[in-house]
């Protein structure tokens, strides 16, 4: 098959609350993450690109190919644009035998797509499941016959809405790893929608950070990751975010004084209000009036107001003028005798302090 | 539920009731005539003619029913639209009408003197005293209870089911043939079962619109209202009704085998890690 070339998706759509107006561009070889929140409308965009949903203003083309044009009146059915899609909840169907669901979408004698399907399905790693009924499959078994299904029918265009969303945690692992290696192998362009920051991360090569309906900050997950573009943002990517007013510092350090009382430093320069952006994993607890590194210049101490275990992990809620969200291990949740009402302090550098200025138009 | 409660008791004994009442008059038909009376009655000519004349007017418009019901139920089944609900309120009135009613309303739209009496007979089509007639009548009453069923079915489907089709290549017909109609067939089949039953106890819509000819338009149950009327008759009633109701019951599990979900071959299952 020869080389499909870049999809572009344009979309112009009044939703509920808001309009939906995207642009994307995704290569062919390349996974784009569409993140953001539930109801930003990333799965309308799936269903627009797959032709399940006719904009009332959009182009979507591959390559020379134009899928749709609602300037130009153009518009190939679903079933003629050859788009693999894994849906949701998978949408497999129910009363084929897995091998059946992976070759409905080919051409040719049974024998041959038998032999075809089940090449797909070894290549898996479920080929021993070839004649089982969606019904008796694991999330995680459904989810590799969606994407064999999906890949079956050889597509140009690979569209995935939520594909581990169904899945529970520890098979969420296994898929996330498996995916990712398919990812790398397909040299066809790769459209993901999620939820969470934290699946598009380590699948896509780039991920655009929708919210109502826009594209509010895209890049490689590395460079948002280091600079949120919005406290939108920062906070969907998992940082947390406080607000304050900057001044900068003799020395080169800009101050700033938190909304509620206490201050940060950081070395990012910036002046009037600002939202300050920290991960978790640069805040370090420690029980007041502990001997402290001296490059963490930022401190805020306050109550503990909640533990919330998740996994081996527990996140941490102080209460801070403006309450301060990080994690620690659970192992050293225990060593510190963290429970609520402990008092702590939350400690950080000012090069991991990141800070967004804040214009009229931010939200915040 | 626990039977050895108060309530547990009394549900039992409901539930008794109900089975003896509805299984007691089917028993008695077969304890009234001896297995020698009933072959002799139906040796008659008269009585196989009623009942071949019957399966072939119920087969020809169960198949009616059937090809254009389903497509229509799919249609209304899935898509919404304005006055829905007042399409699937008319569809289903023959459900309630009495079946005299449903007779005189044919007369007046296709009988001679009909709305559309003399676009049928341009057409070269009789209707009134004959097969095709019966046909008619029976297409009418027994419909609604197939459409009930379908659209209720298509409209349970998983739409994402039927979207994943398209995108896989299918066209609107491979995705109706392959997954809808698979998918529905349980609802399908109940509502194939409900509507064969109901042409098969056709009398009041028939004898009103197509009459009862001995050959020609008269059913079985006409036979047995027919042979009942006659001084001497009850006993070749008896067993024309005993051979109706043992064609009923091979449609009726026929049927019900069809719809039974057919457990997809799964072959020994080895746990994969």
């Amino acid at each position: 098959m020869s080389a499909p070339g870049p999809l572009r998706v344009e979309v112009g759509i009044p939703l509920r609350e808001f309009d939906l107006a995207l642009a994307l561009e995704v290569e062919a070889g390349e996974c784009l993450a569409v993140a953001g929140p539930s109801g930003a409308g990333k799965t309308t965009l799936l269903r627009i690109a797959a032709g399940l949903l006719r904009p009332v203003a959009g182009r979507v083309a591959i390559g020379e190919e134009v899928w749709l044009d609602t300037a130009a009146g153009r518009e190939l059915p679903t079933e003629r644009r050859r788009c693999g899609v894994v849906f949701q909840d998978y949408a497999l169907f129910p009363h084929f035998s897995a091998w059946r669901n992976v070759a409905y979408g080919m051409d040719g004698q049974r024998r041959e797509r038998r032999r075809r399907a089940q090449e797909l399905l070894e290549r898996f790693g479920i080929a021993a499941l070839a004649d089982a009924s969606p019904a008796s499959l694991s999330g995680g078994e459904r989810q590799r016959v969606a994407l064999a299904r999906a890949l079956a029918a050889e597509p140009r265009v690979l569209l995935l809405d939520e594909p581990l969303a169904a899945l529970d945690p520890d098979s969420r692992r296994d898929a996330l790893r498996q995916l990712h290696g398919l990812l790398a192998e397909l040299s066809i362009p790769v459209l993901l929608v999620t939820h969470s920051y934290d699946e598009a991360a380590p699948l896509a090569e780039r991920v655009a950070v929708i919210d109502r309906g826009c594209v509010v900050q895209a890049g490689t997950a590395a460079e948002i990751s280091a600079r949120p573009a919005s406290p939108f943002v920062a906070d969907f990517a998992g940082a947390a975010v406080l607000y304050g007013e900057a001044t900068l510092e003799p020395g080169g350090l800009t101050l700033v004084r938190l909304r509620g009382g206490g201050e940060v430093r950081s070395t990012d320069e910036a002046s009037g209000a600002v939202a300050i952006s920290v991960f978790p994993w640069e805040i370090s607890l420690q029980a007041p009036g502990a001997e402290t590194e001296n490059s963490m210049l930022n401190r805020l101490g306050g109550e503990v107001d909640s533990l919330t275990p998740v996994g081996n992990r527990v996140r941490v809620g102080i209460s801070t003028p403006q309450p301060l969200g990080t994690e620690v291990t659970a192992r050293s949740a225990e060593a510190m005798g963290l429970r609520p009402g402990s008092l702590v302090v939350a400690a950080w550098k000012a090069t991991a302090t990141r800070l967004i200025p804040l214009t009229e138009t931010s939200r915040g | 539920m626990r039977l050895r409660s108060g309530f547990g008791l009394l549900a039992l004994a409901a539930a008794a009731i109900a089975v003896a009442f509805l299984v007691l008059p089917v028993v008695a038909i077969f304890a009234d005539v001896s297995p020698g009376r009933l072959l002799d009655a139906l040796g008659e000519e008269s009585a196989r003619e009623a009942l071949w004349l019957s399966l072939r007017t119920t087969l020809i418009s169960i198949a009616i029913v059937v090809v254009v019901g389903t497509p229509a139920a799919y249609l209304l089944g899935l898509r919404r639209f304005r006055g829905r609900a007042l399409v699937l309120t008319a569809i289903e009135l023959p459900l309630v009408m009495p079946p005299a009613v449903a007779g005189i309303a044919l007369l007046a739209a296709l009988g001679p003197h009909g709305i559309l009496g003399g676009w049928v007979e341009d057409a070269g089509l009789e209707l009134v005293f004959q097969t095709a007639g019966v046909v008619v009548a029976l297409v009418f009453v027994s419909a609604p209870f197939f459409l009930r069923q379908a659209i209720a079915a298509f409209a349970a489907l998983d739409p994402r089911q039927l979207e994943a089709a398209r995108t896989l290549g299918a066209g609107q017909f491979r995705t109706f043939a392959t997954v809808a109609v698979p998918s529905a067939r349980p609802g399908l089949a109940a509502g194939l079962a409900l509507a064969w039953g109901r042409a098969l106890g056709e009398f009041g819509a028939t004898l009103l619109f197509a009459g009862s000819l001995e050959g020609v338009t008269q059913t079985a149950p006409l036979a047995i209202f027919s042979e009942f009327s006659r001084p001497g008759g009850f006993v070749s009633a008896l067993a024309l009704s005993a051979a109706l109701i043992l064609v009923s019951a091979l449609i009726l599990i026929g049927v019900k085998l069809l719809g039974a979900d057919r457990a997809v071959e799964t072959g020994p299952r080895e746990e994969w890690r």
